[in-house]
């Protein structure tokens, strides 16, 4: 068989393959060994299927690839449409890549209902990457919820002291704001009869809908919620601090590497693509608050006294530049806030990862309890500087280049967006070194940090991935672009004609 | 001379009421210690033999004994949801009476009885015969409210619920008398005829919100809800599985058929405000309870307020919604007071929010299945609650009530936290107590296997069931 004869199959294997590892975990005895082998031989099979997509992407052909369209429900019209572009493809790829990763640093730190935890785990799994590649508006509101049980019950069940507290907290802000995305969507459903993403982006630009411009404000408004509530952007983001804190090691990996993405994703396909001519209009406040978040998040990282927290500030800060770079609305802002979603993935995810093996060994996330430990953990400082400096975005790392489109798109837009935003990289280098002089440098001042050992051959195994990917990311960038470039290109094209119109008249 | 046919349109109440007397004669011949469990299992078998004679009834539609009842695709759904329901609930019994130590077949007669003038309901067509419906269903649930006679929060459920239910039932029938007065019929297709040939003077809306009264109360929307928290933390859970679901449902039908085949006036606005006021009371009042029957019964208000909001939509997509709802609602209330029925224990002792602390660790397949349930009731994809919630709001919204459709689904919101809580303690609490639960016995293990499967199904799968309902819609509205 060519691999050409699984282009009509693939988005239903790779999405569902998870899915069918976990029922194959029910069948395992509950204490059995090899629950953690086998979870991680899915999860790397996954990858490896994943890896299917960008290999036989079609650069030159714009829209949607690999697309399935099978009725599922005839009243209302649902169907099983699936289908990926250049950014959402990548998407896919990042989730599939992190999976085996979150496996790998799971595997001791859970000790207890280790078959619940993969079971959830590759559940989670295939609801993101069902919200990655769903066309159907339905079904892709349906991946979105189904994200939101698994995580909740990961955080809830396997957390720390607070973990009841945060899981609800998690599920209760992102439910209630999605509620709005539901109405929205139903009111498209009863107004064009229809759930398919690209037969409502057509009745919606073709104006086939009776004064849309009133409900188009409120349309716009309720995806925006409950994607902001995702991202999280400020000031809704009060509920990640208290989720990364209390999540599982493997949970915080897969919340800020994919499950924010899921909020910048939402605004770029639904807000700038459904509706386009709002996104204009309501772009100066929502860039007004991405950089607030990119400054307010910088500058309360760096007084956070706990490494987790610290690192989700981060994400609020590096989440910030990704909302500023879509809301540019220039080929390279949006380009580069696509790259830096995929660069924040693999970078924060990495530092949670790191985190969480300085947990297993001290029990402790304060920076006050470490110092000096570049001196017993070479290997593991070593590591740490490199995920640190591509989160900073030094040039060659993977966080550079997004950055870097982002702040040459804010500066078209408007040059004060540039010049505020920019600020933010002096910020993050400024409470990320500092946090890396604390916890490595100097001498080891307490006695229980002197015998800490270093990382293991299996955690090595999972930062490995990691390290190469940043260097990868940074040196090579075009082989993401030649998808990326193309896609956002075809993202940006309804806004480009809203121009259009606005200048004829 | 009667014909045959009519003997056939009636056969499923026929079935009911001949297995409720086989059960009363059999009663006596069991010593007064024995279990009851064989008497229950004819029970079951009337129930399922009421089924067969509802899908013999499907191809014979048409009226019967004089229109006073009409087979239709509208009252055939309705048969086979409570028929269902019936035959689930008595599945859970036959354990709970075990445990409960309660001796007394009556029990299985009454559910019997009281699904014979559940099942009238939605195929009468005079308002006399609807009272007379009404009535056998609700005397049989007050006796049932009250079956834990050693408790006296059961006997004040019991007493609470007749003395409340006879000023409702007093309001329908004055409702009825007035209508009477005023168009000169009390066959629903005459008074549709009536009204729609523009008799609709001061007499005929009062009726109509007399009506509204006393069906409101059967069916706990508030205003006319008070009673619902206290009888339900009363009565017997598999009761409580009763009563939430099926006497509503015929309650429902009676008000699509008044509402619409009549076309009786002016309740629009009645609707709106009471959908309006049991959505927020119920999901408030939930909200600070810590009793899970008290907390379902806070929640079915709630629901009701969602069922009514299809009421004010457009015809033709609010009444088949309407149907639908009762139906995915019927599977996951069941289904969760299937569970707690079981879990309650002896005396029911544990019903407390706390006491579910740990069951994911302890009983898997408990949680699972309740967590099902409230999932369900929640709203979330691929259950039934979903697309019950969906299709009554893109009805509404469909005829442009976005007002309601917005408060809905704020409400379906505030809903998600008290149901949410009580799966936050099955998964993420530790237990307190460690004592062991009875295994699930077979009988619990069917009801539990049906509730979850409907509920998924019609989560996954609604395009029959939906399709089912128009067609009785559509026959309502012709």
């Amino acid at each position: 068989m060519s691999p050409h004869e699984l282009n009509p199959l693939i988005l239903t294997l790779v999405t569902f393959v998870p899915t069918a590892g976990a029922i194959l975990l029910l069948l395992f005895p509950r204490r059995a060994s090899s629950i953690r082998s086998f979870a991680l031989i899915v999860a790397l099979g996954e990858f490896v299927l994943s890896l299917h997509l960008p290999l036989e992407f079609d650069t030159a052909k714009s829209g949607f690839q690999f697309d399935v369209n099978l009725p599922w429900i005839s009243s209302p019209n649902i169907h099983f449409h699936l289908g990926v572009d250049g950014i959402s493809m990548w998407l896919v790829v990042l989730t599939t890549f992190l999976v085996p990763l979150g496996v790998l640093v799971s595997w001791k730190s859970v000790r207890e209902r280790v078959k619940e935890f993969f079971i959830l785990f590759l559940l989670l799994e295939t609801a993101m990457i069902g919200v990655f590649v769903s066309l159907d508006l339905f079904l892709f509101y349906f991946f979105w919820e189904a994200s939101l049980i698994p995580m909740a019950l990961l955080i809830g069940m396997y957390g720390h002291e607070r973990r009841v507290y945060a899981a609800v907290k998690f599920f209760l802000y992102t439910m209630v704001a999605s509620v709005f995305m539901l109405a929205a969507i139903i009111w498209l459903y009863a107004q064009t009869g229809s759930f398919d993403y690209l037969v409502i982006q057509q009745a919606l630009h073709g104006e086939q809908i009776a004064n849309i411009s009133t409900a188009a404000e409120w349309l716009f408004l309720g995806f925006f919620i409950a994607f902001a509530v995702k991202v999280p952007l400020f000031p809704l983001h009060t509920w990640l601090p208290d989720a990364h804190v209390e999540a599982p090691t493997a949970g915080s990996v897969l919340l800020a590497g994919v499950l924010l993405k899921m909020g910048t994703y939402g605004l770029l396909r639904f807000n700038v693509g459904l509706f386009p001519a709002q996104a204009r209009e309501h772009a100066p406040w929502i860039v007004g608050l991405a950089i607030i978040g990119i400054i307010y998040g910088a500058l309360v990282a760096m007084v956070q006294p706990n490494l987790k927290k610290l690192i989700a500030y981060s994400s609020v800060s590096h989440l910030g530049f990704v909302v500023l770079g879509i809301f540019t609305f220039t080929q390279a802002g949006v380009d580069g806030a696509v790259y830096q979603m995929l660069a924040h993935g693999v970078s924060t995810g990495a530092l949670f990862m790191l985190a969480g093996m300085l947990y297993e060994r001290r029990h402790t996330y304060e920076i006050s309890e470490f110092g000096g430990l570049a001196t017993p953990m070479p290997v593991y400082a070593t590591f740490f500087l490199v995920i640190t400096l591509a989160s900073i975005g030094l040039p060659l790392l993977n966080g550079f280049i997004g950055e870097f489109l982002i702040l040459s798109g804010a500066f078209k837009a408007k040059a004060i967006y540039g010049v505020l935003a920019a600020s933010g990289v002096v910020w993050s280098a400024c409470y990320l070194l500092w946090m890396y002089q604390r916890v490595f440098f100097g001498t080891v001042k307490l006695e229980v940090n002197r015998t800490v050992p270093d990382i293991t051959a299996r955690e090595r195994l999972a930062l490995w991935p990691t390290a190469v990917a940043a260097l990868v990311m940074g040196v090579a960038p075009l082989v993401w672009f030649s998808a990326i470039d193309p896609a956002v290109r075809v993202a940006l094209g309804p806004l480009g004609r809203e121009l259009g119109r606005l200048v004829g008249q | 001379m009667i014909p045959a046919e009519d003997y056939i349109r009636l056969l499923p109440e026929i079935v009911l009421a001949v297995f409720g007397v086989i059960v009363m004669l059999a009663e006596p011949l069991l010593g007064p210690r024995a279990s009851r469990k064989p008497l229950g299992i004819v029970a079951l078998v009337g129930t399922l033999a009421a089924l067969v004679a509802t899908v013999l009834q499907a191809d014979n539609l048409g009226p019967a004994f004089f229109s006073l009842v009409r087979v239709d695709d509208f009252s055939v759904f309705f048969h086979v949801v409570i028929e269902l329901i019936a035959a689930v609930v008595i599945l859970a019994s036959l354990e709970y009476l075990d445990t409960q130590q309660i001796h007394a077949g009556e029990f299985y007669a009454l559910i019997l009885f009281g699904s014979v003038g559940m099942v009238l309901m939605s195929s009468a067509m005079e308002l006399v015969l609807i009272f007379v419906a009404l009535e056998i269903s609700s005397i049989s649930t007050y006796i049932l409210a009250g079956f834990r006679r050693r408790i006296a929060t059961s006997s004040e459920s019991s007493l609470k619920y007749f003395l409340l239910g006879s000023f409702a039932t007093a309001f329908f029938l004055y409702g009825v008398a007035l209508i009477f007065g005023a168009t000169g019929s009390t066959n629903i297709q005459d008074l549709g005829e009536a009204l729609r040939a523009g008799h609709s003077s001061a007499l005929v809306y009062c009726a109509v919100a007399m009506m509204f009264v006393g069906l409101g109360f059967k069916v706990a929307s508030a205003p006319f809800h008070v009673w619902t928290p206290d009888v339900y933390e009363g009565a017997p859970a598999p009761v409580v599985a009763l009563m939430s679901t099926a006497p509503k449902a015929a309650v429902f039908a009676v008000m699509l058929r008044i509402f619409f085949m009549a076309s009786a006036p002016g309740w629009f606005w009645l609707v709106w405000i009471s959908a309006v006021l049991s959505m927020f009371i119920g999901n408030i009042g939930a909200l600070v309870q810590s009793n899970v029957k008290r907390m379902l019964a806070y929640s079915s208000i709630a629901h009701a307020g969602y069922l009514l909001i299809a009421f004010a939509a457009a015809q033709d997509i609010g009444i088949s919604a309407a149907m639908f709802y009762t139906a995915a609602y019927a599977a996951m209330n069941v289904g969760a007071f299937a569970v707690v029925s079981h879990f309650a224990a002896a005396g029911e002792r544990y019903v407390g929010i706390d006491d579910y602390a740990g069951l994911g660790r302890r009983y898997p397949v408990l949680a699972a299945c309740l967590s099902v349930f409230l999932l369900s009731l929640i709203g979330i994809p691929v259950t039934g609650g979903f697309f019950a919630k969906f299709y009554v709001f893109s009805a509404a919204l469909k005829s442009n009530l976005v007002g309601l459709t917005i408060l809905g689904v704020i409400n379906s919101a505030i809903a998600a936290y008290y149901y949410l809580r009580v799966i936050v303690v099955m998964y993420m609490r530790e237990p307190e107590q460690e004592e062991a639960l009875a295994p699930i016995s077979p009988s619990l293990g069917v009801a539990l296997a049906v509730s979850v499967f409907a509920t998924i199904y019609l989560g996954v799968l609604p395009g029959r069931v939906l399709e089912f309902a128009q067609a009785g819609a559509a026959r309502l509205i012709k």
